[in-house]
């Protein structure tokens, strides 16, 4: 399968600060990866080294089998403008024209804005938009060029619901016509419904990469409440809180443990067991506090 | 359809960059008026205002004057302004190099220098006995783009260099000794010779030596012409090395 970006032990400083360390990435033609990682991770970073933003201090980036910093490489390449950074005087049609001609075939203007609902807004100044309007405009721009693959950071934060439902119909759209999605984004549940695999990142590293299912198996992704007065100890806990008699018990295995639970004749009531969601999973990969349940999260991401 | 040219590129740029500029018309008009109001404020109603070879002068220093204020502004602060904006940062996510880019904003400046320089010569030809026959009109035009180039490299330099603040700061600095030194408010004629000997080192000297000579059909000094290629090559180079470690803002 085609490769359409690569990192090879990308690292990437600002002087005493490593943003980015070692990360090697593949991004195959026709995946939507998912980027995790908390605020200050280096999803950022990352993604400015695949759009030749930056250089990497170290290690080699390729965009498109060559280096992205050259413009030729980035003429399949699409992008979002990151803060609602939009050049305020210029109306609606003039901006997506000027990055329209950047491009050997453009979507035409009006069909662009009919599938981002700006329709009707051609003639706006893009400062008079409204803050989704903006932000639909700075997400319409990256799809204008008909690139392979586009690199979409945060593309809904700040929308309501309705505006984010019909962004990810766009970029779901955009994917089952064979298009490649990089995306970050702080609604974990709609990463865990779109992407075909997630990269999780922190503090420059790539912790996990992999399906949602091998993410979410590399974390106790079983979680069981129960009341009980005192509980002995039990084999199949790795981690464990209380408050009052309300335990929460963290496992991979919850049938074993409540077979456990069961022969230790403990008087319990209010059973709940839970698959872990992709965000548990995730907070659980990133924290600190649990970091030692999982001592080599780095080596199975390989 | 197929790929873009390097010249529908820059031609899309300069579209661009223009409609841009125009959309703020009170940034075009402050930059691009004050030379005329100078011409009208502080040369018409003195009496060299009816001496031809002062006149010409004196609205000639006053149009590099022009030429500088939308070097160190237009470029030096509007392209620090930009590199601030999360735009700019996008803009170089397109397919497209810093050639068509950087002529985008050259030839906008240069419209700009025009739309100033129209008042300027209207005042000059109507109000004051300053003269240019037709025939030095090229060699003028010429020689006003010579001086103006180390001038652009300049406002590259400080842009691509320096944050917004500071490009400021740094081209409301350069502005009046660079246009005083220069002797484009004060001929240098008029200079005692300690200002003479500084104001020969200037650009702006060099540059309105360069274009007065043009205007009055007389030689240009050699030293001029050297110090203005000097100058030249000095802020080139700065302006090409400014370019090339920009990434942007300086922070993640």
């Amino acid at each position: 399968m085609e490769i359409l970006a690569r990192t090879v032990h990308a690292t990437r400083r600002y002087g005493p600060v490593t943003a980015l360390d070692g990360v090697c990435l593949e991004v195959p033609a026709g995946q939507l990866l998912g980027l995790l990682g908390p605020n200050g991770a280096g999803k950022t970073t990352l993604l400015q080294l695949l759009a030749g933003l930056r250089r990497p201090t170290s290690g080699t980036v390729e965009l498109f089998g060559g280096d992205p910093r050259m413009a030729a490489r980035r003429r399949r390449l699409g992008c979002t403008v990151q803060e609602t950074g939009l050049p305020p005087t210029l109306r609606v049609h003039e901006i997506v024209d000027f990055v329209g001609g950047h491009f050997a075939n453009p979507v035409p203007t009006a069909q662009l804005l009919d599938q981002f609902a700006l329709t009707g807004l051609e003639g706006r100044q893009s400062g008079g938009l409204s803050g989704g309007q903006k932000r639909r405009l700075a997400v319409a721009v990256a799809f204008v060029g008909r690139p392979d693959l586009v690199l979409l950071d945060e593309p809904t934060t700040g929308l309501d619901v309705e505006a984010r439902h019909l962004l990810w119909g766009a970029v779901h759209h955009y994917h089952q016509g064979g298009g490649t999605v990089v995306l970050t984004s702080h609604y974990l549940q709609e990463v865990e419904a779109l992407a075909e695999r997630v990269v999780v990142i922190d503090q420059g590293r790539v912790r996990a990469d992999g399906t949602i299912a091998e993410v979410r198996a590399l974390v106790p992704a079983r979680r069981v409440r129960l009341n009980a007065p005192d509980l002995p100890p039990l084999a199949g806990v790795e981690s464990s809180s209380r408050v009052g008699d309300r335990y929460e018990l963290w496992t991979t295995d919850s049938d074993a443990l409540l077979r456990e639970l069961v022969d230790s004749r403990v008087p319990f009531r209010d059973l709940e067991v839970a698959r872990a969601s992709l965000e548990e999973a995730f907070l659980a990969l990133t924290s600190p506090s649990t970091q030692t349940l999982t001592p080599t999260p780095v080596e199975m991401a390989r | 359809m197929s790929t873009p040219t390097i010249f529908r590129l820059t031609s899309l740029h300069t579209r661009y960059q223009f409609t841009e500029t125009i959309r703020v018309p009170i940034a075009v008009i402050g930059t691009t008026l004050f030379p005329s109001l100078s011409l009208l404020f502080f040369v018409v109603p003195q009496p060299f205002a009816q001496d031809p070879r002062q006149a010409t002068a004196a609205a000639a220093q006053l149009a590099i004057f022009a030429v500088m204020t939308v070097c160190l502004f237009t470029y030096g602060v509007g392209v620090a302004e930009d590199r601030a904006l999360p735009w700019d940062g996008y803009l170089r996510t397109l397919p497209v190099g810093p050639l068509p880019r950087l002529t985008g904003r050259l030839l906008t400046g240069l419209a700009f220098v025009v739309i100033g320089l129209v008042p300027l010569v209207l005042i000059a030809w109507l109000a004051t006995a300053a003269t240019l026959p037709i025939s030095r009109l090229a060699m003028t035009a010429a020689a006003l783009l010579a001086a103006g180039v180390p001038l652009f490299a300049l406002g590259i330099t400080i842009g691509y260099s320096l944050s917004t603040r500071a490009a400021m700061a740094v081209a409301q600095s350069l502005l009046m000794p660079l246009a005083f030194g220069g002797g484009l408010f004060v001929p240098p004629n008029m200079f005692p010779g300690w200002l003479d000997a500084i104001s020969r080192c200037l650009p702006t000297r060099a540059g309105r030596d360069l274009v007065v000579t043009a205007t009055a059909g007389t030689d240009v000094a050699g030293t001029s012409v050297l110090m203005l290629a000097g100058w030249t090559v000095l802020t080139g180079s700065l302006a090409v090395w400014a370019y090339r470690r920009d990434q942007g803002r300086r922070f993640r």
